[in-house]
């Protein structure tokens, strides 16, 4: 049977097929979806973790356990995991262990384009790059088989285009594992230094057998086709360049870590010319020049952004097809949804004109205009510690206009480390936590501010403020961000306090409740001051009413959300709460 | 025989169902026996930004992406996004745009202009079709039918049986909206032969 299968919903067949017993990860674009769809599957059991190292270490000690185990992050992820990762690397499994990083050339929903083919070669763990989403299921269960022959995690890499590509796939059946149990080997598995020395002879000894392997790996292959052009590539650059060289021989690497030195040497004799496509950094070219074959890669196609077939054709062809320029359109970059709790805390910052250390989630959005209230962003968890650095570089004075922003999941993905230090440093943090009981920007996962787990049955709820009162803060506010007269006062308190201030804004994900009745404007009351549009809602734009010449606020009544924000800000009391109608009706 | 190839570009705005809709989308071409491939953007753009969703039906498929000046219908569920990607239509291709506007936040903040020549400029390159989808969808009750009137109207250009567009909505539409979706797509469907709500302007 086929299916249409994006390669997330692959790498979840593809683990369920091959016996998979315990899956984690924490949510985070373009891998998402992976977890979801295991979720779906019966047989395995799976965990939203806090964060991705602790996503890693569940599965590793999983693994220890004798059982089938898949760990799930996106690429920057992986740097929050590599610790556990490395150390694997030492310790070998029990059982199958796949750890699956899904990159994200051209930064469609990322900080940076870290190219994670790096951290194989850096950790001494191979690498399968699929080309497909048949391929993504095929892999994961390889990955399985090629983990447990060679006693070591496999690193399963897609990119973007990849998890959000859809095609169609051969299903298959389940292969039940028994999970092999638990026996105590010290020599594995605790990694003293005078164990884990001989660990890593093991570990360069296991490289040359996995080289020894990639040679034989029916999926690193040769396409014959004209031998004046020879094409080495992998993953997602493989479709691409089969687009713009039909005709060309083709070499398509796909256990990228160890390469396959015979064979690429054994294609290269017979080619005239050869080009390597790949994404991102040039690893397969300089790991193919290092072996004294002479390539063209990165010298004519870009490091920076994502492949496309015309990048491809015009990098190495430099032959474009006449077409139309794209218009100078105004960008519509993303915004905070009409009804989003965000909106009142950063429209408030923005008022008071403080410098905000913002973090990673949908109030990151927070930072564009007309909100205009984000300094710095940097990864999970920064605002915290970045907003310490500075108040203690720039003193406390600096620290009364100064803020952190975090959302709920960010908090317990690794801010309560950051608030701890800040406490126990004597620092003057104000830390405002924008809890939507929700992680949102990734599609509603669950955390533990929720209570609830993978499956959607009920866990143990752990209430932010409970920790935070458990870090020995001693100023704690809950507040509802929709009440700008209440988030203001807030705020003002928090910044006068003489230590480390934390607010609670608290008010669910727009996305998560049914909307109200919408608000209007009265034209006869509006004047056209424009105030209400510096809230940034979507819902509000000015328009000129056919009769009047000066243009007026209005609201789309099909997006907004009846959150009331706007009649707040209006100082001609303009904005008019839904009239009271019939019962049940809109 | 060599059958008709499709590349459609959907754009529009995060939010507005085009995930959905393409789906759908697949899973007829899929039902009518063709390779399929399709891309979407997920994440952070899903927050009202632009968006973009290539869909490529063929024999056989290789890149999930469709080439500038390519594609042979562009489906626009927003006129400024219509603009935005036109580029990818090839020459005398077809657009179906829905004619609705949703002004960008520079634009609400005046930092910049809504195109008020985009009919004129977008009818330069190929067939445009103009849809009121939001009006029929606020007739059915509910505004998030767009993207299936708008799939409704896309169907007519891709000569797909019926019952696959019938099964690919009952397998990828909630439960509850099955009903209400499978009368938007009809109501989509025949809006091509009324010409009162299709207008093709020169
Ligand atoms: S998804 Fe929720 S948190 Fe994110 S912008 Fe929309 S309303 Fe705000
Ligand atoms: S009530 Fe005002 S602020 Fe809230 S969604 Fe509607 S228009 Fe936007």
């Amino acid at each position: 049977m086929k299916s249409l299968l994006s390669g997330n919903q692959a790498i979840a067949r593809g683990a369920w097929e091959a016996g998979c017993h315990v899956a984690t990860a924490y949510p985070g674009t373009p891998s998402t979806e992976i977890l979801e769809n295991i979720i779906k599957y019966p047989g395995i059991y799976t965990e939203w973790a806090v964060n991705e190292k602790v996503a890693l270490e569940v599965a590793a000690g999983a693994c220890f356990a004798g059982a089938r185990v898949l760990t799930a992050m996106k690429h920057v992820g992986l740097n929050v995991a590599a610790d556990p990762m490395f150390t694997m690397a030492y310790s070998g499994i029990s059982a199958g262990f796949v750890i699956v990083t899904a990159d994200d050339p051209g930064m469609w929903s990322s900080q940076n384009e870290q190219d994670n083919r790096h951290y194989g070669r850096h950790a001494k763990i191979p690498i399968i790059e699929p080309s497909d989403s048949n391929e993504a299921k095929l892999f994961t269960k390889l990955g399985f088989d090629i983990s447990e022959k060679f006693d070591t995690p496999v690193l399963l890499r897609l990119t973007t285009r990849l998890c959000h590509s859809t095609c169609l796939v051969e299903l298959g059946k389940r292969k039940t594992h028994k999970v092999i149990g638990y026996t105590k080997d010290i020599r594995k598995r605790l990694v003293l230094p005078a164990l884990a020395r001989l660990r890593h002879v093991v570990v360069e000894k296991r490289l040359i057998e996995l080289a020894r392997f990639s040679e034989t790996f029916p999926f690193n292959k040769i396409e014959w086709g004209k031998k004046t052009l020879g094409v080495i590539t992998s993953g997602i650059s493989y479709q691409y360049a089969k687009e713009v060289f039909p005709d060309a021989s083709f070499l398509k690497l796909s256990f990228t870590y160890p390469v396959p030195e015979k064979l690429i040497r054994r294609f290269a004799h017979q080619v005239k010319k050869i080009i390597i496509v790949e994404e991102g950094d040039p690893i397969l070219e300089r790991e193919i020049k290092a072996i004294g074959i002479k390539v063209t890669g990165k010298a004519e196609i870009p490091v920076c952004g994502e492949l496309t077939q015309r990048i491809v054709r015009e990098s190495f062809v430099r032959k474009t097809r006449a077409r139309i320029k794209p218009y100078k359109v105004p960008a519509r970059p993303p915004v905070l949804c009409p009804g989003c709790p965000h909106r009142g805390v950063f429209h408030i910052m923005n008022k008071l004109k403080l410098t905000v250390s913002g973090d990673i989630g949908c109030y990151t959005l927070g930072a564009l205009p007309p909100l205009n209230a984000m300094d710095t962003c940097i990864c999970m968890g920064a605002s915290i510690t970045n907003a310490h650095g500075l108040e203690k570089a720039l003193g406390k004075s600096f620290g009364k206009k100064l803020v952190a922003v975090i959302g709920d999941s960010t908090f317990f993905h690794s801010g309560i480390t950051g608030l701890v230090n800040a406490v126990y440093n004597k620092g003057t943090l104000n830390l405002f936590i924008v809890d939507n009981y929700t992680t949102a920007m990734t599609g509603h996962q669950p955390h533990p501010g929720t209570g609830k787990l993978a499956r959607g049955e009920q866990g143990k709820r752990i209430p932010p403020e409970e920790v935070v009162k458990g870090c020995g803060v001693e100023f704690l506010k809950i507040v509802d961000p929709n009440d700008l007269k209440a988030t203001e006062h807030a705020i003002k308190q928090a910044l006068e306090f003489d230590g480390v201030a934390v607010l609670i804004f608290r008010r669910p994900c727009a996305l998560l409740l049914k909307p109200s009745p919408a608000y209007r404007i009265d034209p006869d009351l509006c004047k056209g001051c424009r105030l209400c549009l510096h809230i940034g809602c979507p819902a509000i734009s000015l328009k000129s009413p056919k009769d009047r010449e000066k243009p007026l606020a209005v609201i789309d009544p099909t997006l907004c959300f009846g959150c009331g924000l706007c009649a707040q800000v209006c100082t001609y009391n303009a904005i008019l709460a839904p009239r009271k109608t019939k019962k049940g009706k809109k | 025989m060599k059958r008709d190839a499709f590349d459609i570009v959907i754009c529009g705005v995060g939010g507005q169902g085009i995930i959905l809709a393409s789906n759908v989308l697949c899973h007829a071409a899929f039902l009518e026996g063709f390779d399929v491939k399709k891309s979407e953007v997920h994440g952070m753009a899903q927050r009202g930004g632009s968006v973009i969703t290539h869909v490529r039906i063929d024999d056989k498929v290789y890149s999930p992406l469709i080439e500038q000046g390519n594609s042979d219908i562009v489906l626009a569920f927003e006129k400024l996004e219509a603009m935005r990607y036109i580029h990818y239509l090839k020459k005398n291709g077809t657009a179906i745009v829905n004619d609705r506007e949703i002004q960008p936040m520079s634009v609400l903040t005046g930092a910049a202009s809504y195109p008020t020549n985009i009919k004129s400029k977008l009818n330069q390159h190929g067939k445009i079709y103009y849809v009121d989808a939001k009006n029929v969808a606020l007739e059915l009750g509910n505004i998030r039918t767009v993207n299936i009137i708008l799939l409704g109207v896309l169907s007519c250009f891709l000569g797909f049986k019926k019952r696959s567009w019938k099964t690919a909505i009952r397998k990828n539409v909630k439960k509850k909206f099955v009903d209400l979706n499978l009368v938007a797509f009809s109501k989509g469907a025949s809006r091509l032969t009324n010409t009162f709500s299709i207008k093709k302007e020169k």
